[in-house]
């Protein structure tokens, strides 16, 4: 596995948290990537099929006490950077909670 | 009329915008680079180039939003300084909030380049006092992610206070869904903020600056500027 | 470690041990299993090669560089080079297109040359088959995702389908930039006491062994040559640009070499061997992203955007400055040494040591046989009574127009940035590509071009007509040809008859660049082109420079007016041998027309001067589809029709849709007649009709409306 872990900031022996973040597009926003797989996939086939959204899916490994302590920074990273608030939502699962 | 244009890891338009500028009005054109933390001094209008801003990773403009330089440069804008965004530049302003609304993956999912009309819907402000209302121009436009969108109720605050400023449009002036390439919301082009001193479109005005390259429209976008500048000294 | 695992061939391995003095060790048989692979070390054709001319008044950088450089006269240098990057693109169509386009615009870039425009090359299969859609789509997508990015503008190129390419796609890419001749950066300028430093991305396992990979035919799975594929980043492409024209204008830079085929050994020891200097390498100094990496995956991997540099100890602060700004690793890894030892170190254990000057160039040559092929003769077979005429000319027409070929490629290079860096005079769509260089009247003028049927059927002729069509394409909108860079596409030079095509397609070449006094600067050979369906048609592609010293001294196309008198210059006798009518119809034979040179410098110069004296409003060479595909393209493009009738006794098809010879269409205002006439007398020039009205109709075949043209042609 390539990963960039970088060394410990804080010295000390944190548990280190693997946060999974998944974004998508707000109701009501255009989801034409969506639409373009929906078309695709019944072409193929899949009759059962009745909608699709396509979304993000990032993990961020952060240092923290513990998992609402790893949540919360996630939290702060989606506000900073990676959700924008005018199109997108997120939720946050921490392995382990 | 001093421009500082804004330079970004991934910016591919910085140079050509500088050169438009230069080449039409003979005035002082700096680079800035992103890390910085201050504008030049003296600087009147700042403008951020079109490219891929860190490679486009995350969200069209995403990352550069959040550069040292951002700070300065929308103090600039809320004090009512001249700011353009062009392509990237516009995905930039939208995504620090500086200009509403936001801009998605075209509708047809692929990149597109080649000229394009529009329709000139508001002239009160610097950008494009020069032109007359109704006008219909040719930028080319080139991009992958150009569609405009802003919730129902928004845009209609937006209409109404005329902060569209350029529609996609057919050659003789409709703004039909035929001439809109990429699915934005009423074919919107460009918008301009409350102000009238912020303004974001997808086209590219310095690759209309030159006969030879295919048409000389941006040439009087800049001299709008340029003019309104020596006018209002804003 | 057996030799052959190592994809050496035996007289290879005796040749190695023997200049080693002993047995090379594993790591050692790695590097040179895949650095005397066909695709680094050019064994089977580098004698072949040798043909071409490659010296001129204008040639600055001959081939074996980074890539050729023509001088555009007042200091300034275009530095330019097609390359293959076909097998990746089977496998995987996205990421070989793009790292592909990477690859050459880092060999620009390695000259300290800006890059300003790049041409793509694509052959297709039958686009009927769903396999074809999808290589075309990822290729087309992975060529314009990266080029857009990178911020070089795609500008024009080359489409094809034949069902010869089904499994074999072919992707050349072709890139030229720009760099004062003072400012030029050499290979062969390391001294011994420099450091030799890696800028760019960290270093991985991707496409380890691709070298190898590509000299291989394409097996039946070939999902298991998967890991083999790179993966490329414009954004990180952009930031190396930036940053080594930054080191260049410092002046930081000795010497300096794109990492691609075979990353690192290739580059540092190219290098090593070009300045006559040794090496060092301290291999566990290079930035990694995979873990446990043995020193021969660290010296083959073809990790993207890394760039080799030879830097002065004193300024290497500098330089890691420069890095830093623009967010790139920058490593120093080796320095360079007296004499011609090049030795690999790896946490202190000696890993591989052999000659500079061995690695990448003494590989034994291979001359394989060569045969005729029996049934040559049996192609030119050909009997024009055979051909029925056309029973619905309009029919014809339009469906010649609509061929896979002939038609609008519209819909592939909407999807590249053709403007970005404010050059672009005449971008894509047309016959010939025009930059115009800022501060300057001059500009470029660009054409890439291949006729693969034409040399199926006759290799000799058919290579010959490959370059003759880019210098009179050149010629028509008013340059002067400078330089040529060449794309060699071939099946397996193993078997006999493919081998002899390959020789005599390089003749046919040759032979015309010497006519023309047209150089070939640089150039790219991809071999073993086949897979179990069958082999490609032979294929040589070829980039084409020219120069015109101001906007003044072009001649556009598609440029009719009302009431303009239409010419058609050039013999009357064409063929319809090799020709895209006949293929249209699925027949490929016939014997191409020989090459003319006097006829063919005769026309060059004449049309160069029809260009200078604006003795007319439009001219478009005659290629692919003969006169009525010329008359249809230039119709469309102007939006105005013609009345043209067929003024000789030929026949009316042979006459409209025959192909070769030196020939072009023209359309000139009456008050320009009489100087045109002057121009053109004593070589063959008749008057075909004139420009007018809405409609293309040639009088006893077809008459269709403009717009229906469009189309049809434009399949939208």
């Amino acid at each position: 596995m390539e990963t960039h872990l970088l060394p410990g900031r804080r010295g000390g022996r944190e548990v280190i948290h693997r946060v999974s973040i998944f974004i998508e597009l707000q109701e009501g926003v255009l989801d034409i990537q969506g639409k373009a797989v929906e078309r695709s996939l019944v072409s193929l086939g899949h009759e059962t099929l009745r909608s699709v959204k396509v979304g993000k899916y990032i993990q961020v490994w952060v240092e923290g006490e513990s998992a609402e302590a790893a949540r919360r920074e996630a939290e702060r990273m989606c506000d900073d950077l990676l959700v924008n608030g005018v199109i997108e939502q997120f939720r946050i699962e921490v392995e382990g909670e | 009329m001093n421009t500082a244009v804004v330079v970004f890891p991934g910016s591919n338009c910085d140079q050509d915008v500088m050169h438009a500028v230069a080449e039409t009005l003979g005035t002082k054109v700096r680079a800035v680079w992103h890390r910085e933390t201050a504008l030049p001094a003296d600087t009147d209008l700042v403008i951020l180039p079109g490219g891929f801003s860190f490679g486009d990773y995350l969200r069209c403009g995403a990352m550069a939003a959040r550069s040292p330089i951002m700070k300065a440069v929308a103090a600039h804008g809320k004090r009512g300084g001249l700011l353009l965004g062009i392509c990237n530049g516009f995905q930039i302003l939208t995504e620090s909030e500086l200009l509403p609304g936001a801009l998605l993956p075209n509708r047809t999912l692929d990149f597109i380049c080649r000229p394009c009309f529009l329709r000139v819907e508001n002239v009160s402000n610097p950008f494009t006092a020069n032109f007359s209302k109704g006008q219909c121009v040719q930028f080319p436009i080139a991009h992958g992610d150009g569609l405009y969108t802003l919730p129902e109720s928004e845009l209609k605050t937006l209409e109404e206070r005329g902060g569209v400023v350029f529609r996609y449009c057919s050659p003789d002036g409709q703004a039909e869904d035929e001439s809109n390439p990429n699915g934005s919301a009423n074919n919107i082009a460009g918008i301009v903020n409350e102000g009238g001193n912020i303004l974001g479109l997808m086209p590219h005005p310095e690759r209309a600056s030159d006969p030879l390259l295919g048409g000389a429209d941006g040439r009087v976008f800049w001299r709008s500027l340029f003019d309104a500048y020596r006018k209002g000294g804003r | 470690m057996d030799f052959r695992k190592a994809g050496l061939r035996e007289t290879e391995y005796e040749e190695i041990k023997r200049v080693l003095g002993r047995e090379p060790n594993e790591c050692e048989l790695r590097i040179m299993g895949v650095m005397w692979s066909e695709h680094c070390s050019y064994k089977s054709t580098k004698h072949l090669l040798k043909l071409f001319p490659n010296e001129g008044e204008r040639v600055v950088l001959g081939p074996g560089e980074n890539a050729g450089i023509v001088d555009l006269g007042e200091g300034l240098g275009a530095a330019f080079k097609v390359e293959s990057h076909n097998h990746p693109s089977a496998v995987a169509p996205y990421q070989g297109a793009a790292t592909g386009v990477g690859g050459i615009i880092r060999d620009i870039l390695a000259l300290g040359a800006r890059p300003v425009a790049s041409l793509d090359g694509l052959f297709f299969g039958d686009p009927e088959r769903a396999r074809t859609r999808t290589l075309a789509s990822g290729i087309v997508h992975g060529v314009g995702g990266y080029g857009n990015a990178v911020g070089v503008p795609t500008v024009g190129g080359k489409t094809v389908y034949d069902p010869c390419y089904n499994e074999n796609p072919l992707l050349n890419a072709f890139c030229i930039g720009l760099i004062p001749l003072d400012e030029i950066v050499s290979s062969r300028t390391a001294r011994p006491g420099q450091a030799v430093v890696l800028l760019g991305s960290k270093t991985g396992r991707d496409g380890i062994a691709g070298a190898a990979f590509a000299s291989v035919e394409l097996s039946e799975d070939n999902k298991a040559s998967r890991p083999s594929i790179q993966i490329g980043d414009p954004f990180a492409e952009k930031l190396l640009i930036e940053a080594c024209l930054e080191m260049k204008e410092k002046k930081l830079i000795v010497s300096m070499q794109d990492m691609g085929a075979a990353g690192i050994i290739s580059s540092s020891s190219e290098v090593a061997a070009k300045s006559g200097v040794g090496m060092i390498l301290h291999f566990d100094k290079v930035p990694l992203r995979a873990e446990n990496m043995e020193p021969w995956e660290i010296a083959l991997s073809e990790s993207q955007e890394r760039m080799l540099l030879i830097v002065d100890r004193p300024r290497l602060s500098e330089v890691m400055k420069i890095a830093e700004k623009w967010e790139l690793d920058c490593a120093e890894f080796g320095e360079t040494v007296e004499g011609d030892e090049y030795t690999i170190l790896f946490h202190g254990e000696r890993a591989a040591s052999l000659p500079a000057t061995l690695i990448g160039d003494r590989c034994p040559q291979i001359h394989w046989p060569s045969r005729r092929p029996a049934d040559l003769e049996a192609r030119w077979t050909f009997d024009v009574e055979d051909i029925p005429l056309p029973q619905d000319w309009n029919e014809a027409l339009l469906s010649l127009l609509s061929s896979p070929s002939l038609a609008s490629k519209e819909s592939i290079y909407e999807h590249y940035d053709s403007m970005v860096q404010l050059n672009t005079v005449v971008g894509p769509g047309h016959p010939v590509n025009m930059l115009r260089i800022k501060g300057r009247d001059s500009l470029i003028a660009m054409t890439l071009d291949a006729d693969p049927w034409k040399c199926s059927l006759d290799p000799f002729r058919g290579g010959a007509e490959t370059v003759a069509r880019s210098v009179r394409d050149l010629a028509v909108s008013g340059a002067r040809a400078a330089g040529l860079t060449d794309c060699l596409n071939f099946p397996s030079p193993e078997v006999p008859e493919q081998y002899w095509v390959l020789e005599e397609c390089v003749k046919g070449m040759a032979e015309a660049c010497a006519a023309f006094n047209c150089p070939v600067v640089s150039g790219n050979v991809s071999l073993y082109n086949e897979s179990p369906e069958g082999a490609i048609l032979p294929t040589p592609v070829v980039g084409t420079v020219g120069i015109v010293p101001s906007t003044d001294a072009t001649l556009s196309s598609g440029s009719w007016e009302e009431g303009d008198v239409l010419f058609l210059v050039g013999p009357c006798n064409p063929s319809l041998g090799g020709s895209r009518y006949l293929l249209s119809q699925g027949r490929l034979e016939g014997r191409p027309l020989p090459f003319s040179p006097e006829a063919e410098k005769d026309f060059v110069e004449r049309a160069l001067k029809t260009a200078s004296s604006k003795a007319a409003h439009s001219g478009r060479a005659i290629s692919g589809g003969g006169l009525a595909a010329a008359l249809a393209k230039e119709s469309m493009e102007s939006g105005v029709g013609a009345a043209a009738a067929v003024p000789v006794p030929t026949r009316k098809d042979v006459f409209l849709f025959g192909e070769g010879g030196a020939r072009a269409l023209y359309a000139v205002p009456m008050s320009r007649v009489p100087l045109f006439k002057t121009l053109w007398s004593g070589y063959p020039c008749i008057p075909v009709g004139r420009a007018g009205g809405d409609s293309l109709s040639v009088e006893g075949a077809f008459s269709l409306p403009v717009a229906k043209l469009l189309t049809k042609w434009r399949g939208r």
